[in-house]
């Protein structure tokens, strides 16, 4: 017994011993995508490896957005830096002007010798990412925008139509009288305040948020989101919020939770909320266009970029970025892009994957679902095309801090606003210092 | 400590092989890294570290530059008075009628304890829930009594939360140091008062509280630090320094400049702020307040 189970172990020494020969090369992705949104991140993964057989993508869940850029920054310091790293739009300049700490995508994909047209990404979406020199920085991930969500059983009972969703921010007012005087408690309420309320408000209308192109094109850009138009429309919703008709629900996405639990009955929100909202609601809801102000000229334009995508970091053996490019290139497929897109609510960041989710019939199955395509597959101009800022988390804490003083009625809105554009401009001044290179 | 006994080593080096183990933890966990804070706070680095620039006292002038830094002095001297204050005021009360329990004494106890082993940013997380402005338990009763709660937009409203979960987080420990302070407390010396005629709340002033001052004193010290370093995990989940700054206490300001705005320099002059002002107050405590105390 005791020399059978001997053998036995030896043998398994062996082919321990042996397997790291052909072992698959690990590619680690640490990604910020919890709940159902992590369920997708692990099924693209599984997907991918059970498509070959050389690399095995390993996704971690690392925390927030902040706290998944946190925990990259600290692994790169240690030397233990994953593959890929998940980082939100707001932490793109960062690290963009991190040049050190990683490969650019498209160098990444050029010397793999795989095909890699960038043209055939959406070029709102990936110019985002795009250096000023045309070279793709990171992948376009989960790449969203804002919308308008609302509530249609909610919006029968106030003897609204539910059909007809809110066109401009003065029927949103009128939308939200009618749910109150219905009994609503929270009729409209608002995620992202400073993406959703100045940021793709601004591209929407068609006006600067940031001078530079809103910083696209230089460090060297200003805060300009204290301009007449930005100070009605938050003066309109400091009116709404004192009527019991706004409720503010907290920073960042802390108000997402309250439109499928049905407690607001409108929302403004990123388009990545859908998937959660399809999952949880326990009633009939519609997706609209976000609202505008139709004395405006030019307006609609288009809406701006949210979410994240995926960089490579720097200091990883050759073969590792041959995985990292061959993933990639799973990804961008327009079949595995069409899932993702029907699933998550989150763009398609290739023209194919559009086209090919159109023919499938899925929009017209769907009614809503190409709100958030439609907002983005635009032509844009130089100040819709994106907002890319360095300490931009700063700059919509700040904005969170100063609308908190409207919102609590202890600031009017031109004044909040001119302070938090004054305070902002004082990060981007330190950005601009310590980036002069 | 009547009967002191001394021990006197004659070895030169045996004493400190004997307490190498101990400063070896201390230097590679206190004094390294606070080494590298003093140097970081005369740095300027990129989030990634692969530039580094000496910048002398600039991130100390900025810091001190910053009208919402110097706000956070105030909001942090409120904070922690409320928290220490109350936390052990709190803890001496149920102290007192703990240790006077009889039946089921060990249930209570450690009903009392339990609350320590939440980490503080479960902690802030459950009193959120309570005081959510529209679902949670608090705020929902609240609103009977005309009272609305709101933590998202009142600052008041936003301290009193943060207080109350981070009181509740510490209390058990408070509650373990003077319930054992009580214990050790000579029956005969309370019979005796008790013979001569003392009501209770006399015994309490003038022989109870008096014998348990130096774990007063104690506590007092580490519900301060507590207070300044402790609570960035409560502040964070509940109100993340809002409305406006009106929570932003120096440890969280230091928090979201290192850890989420990624500027270490700023955040590693704000620690050597701190790291001067809980030795500065710990020396005052133990110079002026501990001569007042009775061993």
């Amino acid at each position: 017994m005791k020399s059978k189970f001997l053998v036995s172990c030896s043998l398994a020494t062996l082919v321990a011993i042996a397997t790291p020969a052909q072992a698959q090369t690990e590619i680690q992705w640490w990604h910020a995508m919890g709940g159902a949104l992590g369920e997708w991140v692990n099924d693209l993964a599984k997907g991918y490896n059970d498509s070959q057989k050389q690399y095995k993508v390993v996704p971690t869940f690392k925390g927030s957005y902040p706290e998944t850029l946190t925990a990259g920054i600290a692994a790169f310091r240690a030397g233990n830096q994953p593959d890929i790293l998940q980082v939100f739009e707001v932490g793109t300049a960062t690290m963009m002007a991190s040049k050190g700490a990683i490969v650019p995508v498209g160098k990444v994909m050029k010397d793999s010798g795989l095909q890699f047209d960038q043209s055939a990404y959406v070029s709102a979406v990936a110019g985002y990412y795009t250096a000023p020199n045309g070279q793709m920085l990171s992948m376009p991930f989960n790449s969203s925008t804002t919308i308008f969500y609302y509530n249609k059983d909610a919006f029968k009972t106030a003897g609204l139509d539910p059909n007809k969703p809110p066109v401009t921010w003065a029927e949103v007012a009128l939308a939200a009288a009618k749910l109150k005087a219905a009994g609503h408690k929270c009729p409209f309420t608002t995620s992202w305040i400073s993406w959703t309320q100045l940021e793709s408000f601004s591209a929407w209308h068609n006006i600067e948020f940031a001078t530079k192109g809103n910083g696209m094109n230089g460090t060297d850009a200003r805060l300009v989101f204290n301009g007449p138009l930005h100070v009605r429309h938050i003066q309109d919703l400091e009116n709404m919020a004192k009527q019991g008709l706004f409720i503010y629900k907290g920073r960042d996405n802390k108000a997402d939770v309250t439109f499928p639990s049905g407690e607001c009955a409108m929302i403004t929100a990123s388009a990545g909320l859908l998937g959660a909202i399809k999952k949880n609601a326990k009633f009939d809801f519609g997706v609209a266009p976000l609202p505008y102000y139709q004395d405006v000229p030019g307006a609609p334009q288009n809406t701006v970029i949210g979410g994240a995508s995926l960089w490579v970091m720097s200091g990883k053996p050759a073969d590792h970025y041959k995985g990292v490019a061959s993933f990639f290139n799973y990804l961008s497929s327009p079949e595995v892009q069409s899932a993702s897109h029907k699933r998550t609510g989150y763009l398609p960041i290739t023209t194919a994957a559009f086209k090919l989710t159109e023919k499938s019939g899925f929009y017209k199955e769907n009614p809503g679902a190409d709100v958030a395509v439609n907002q983005m597959i635009r032509k844009t101009t130089d100040k819709s095309r994106g907002i890319r800022l360095g300490n931009f988390l700063q700059i919509r804490t700040i904005v969170d801090e100063e609308l908190e003083q409207v919102w609590g009625g202890k600031k009017g809105a031109k004044e909040a606003l001119d302070e938090a554009v004054k305070r902002g401009n004082e990060q981007l001044e330190r950005f601009q210092a310590a980036n002069k290179s | 400590m009547a009967a002191e006994k001394r021990v006197v080593f004659r070895s030169a080096w045996l004493p400190w092989v004997l307490i190498a183990p101990q400063a070896a933890v201390i230097l590679v966990f206190f004094f390294w890294p606070a080494g590298q804070t003093v140097l970081q706070s005369l740095q300027q680095q990129d989030a990634f570290g692969t530039s580094t620039e000496w910048v002398g006292f600039a991130n100390f002038q900025r810091i001190f530059s910053d009208p919402s830094y110097l706000a956070s002095f105030r909001t942090t001297a409120v904070f922690s008075i409320l928290v220490a204050v109350i936390g052990i005021v709190l803890a001496l009360v149920l102290a007192v009628y703990a240790d006077r329990v009889i039946k089921a004494a060990i249930v209570y106890k450690t009903l009392l304890i339990w609350p320590y082993a939440v980490a503080p940013a479960v902690a802030g997380a459950l009193w959120l829930f309570m005081f959510a402005p529209s679902v949670g338990v608090v705020s929902y009763a609240l609103r009977h009594f005309g009272i609305q709660w709101n933590h998202l937009l009142d600052a008041n409203d936003a301290m009193a939360i943060i207080v109350m979960a981070a009181v509740w987080n510490q209390l058990s420990y408070n509650f373990l140091f003077f319930l054992a302070g009580l214990q050790s407390i000579p029956k005969s010396l309370l019979e005796a008062a008790a013979i001569d005629g003392a009501r209770p709340w006399r015994r309490f002033w003038t022989i109870v509280f008096p014998l348990l001052s130096p774990t007063t004193f104690f506590l007092l010290v580490i519900n301060v630090i507590y207070a300044f370093f402790g609570t960035f995990g409560i502040i964070d989940a509940a109100t993340e320094g809002g409305p406006g700054k009106e929570t932003a206490v120096l440890v969280y300001k230091l928090y979201f400049d290192g850890f989420k705005a990624l500027d270490l320099g700023g955040s590693a002059a704000q620690s050597v702020v701190l790291m001067v002002i809980v030795i500065t107050l710990t020396v005052v405590q133990f110079r002026f307040v501990e001569s007042r105390v009775n061993y």
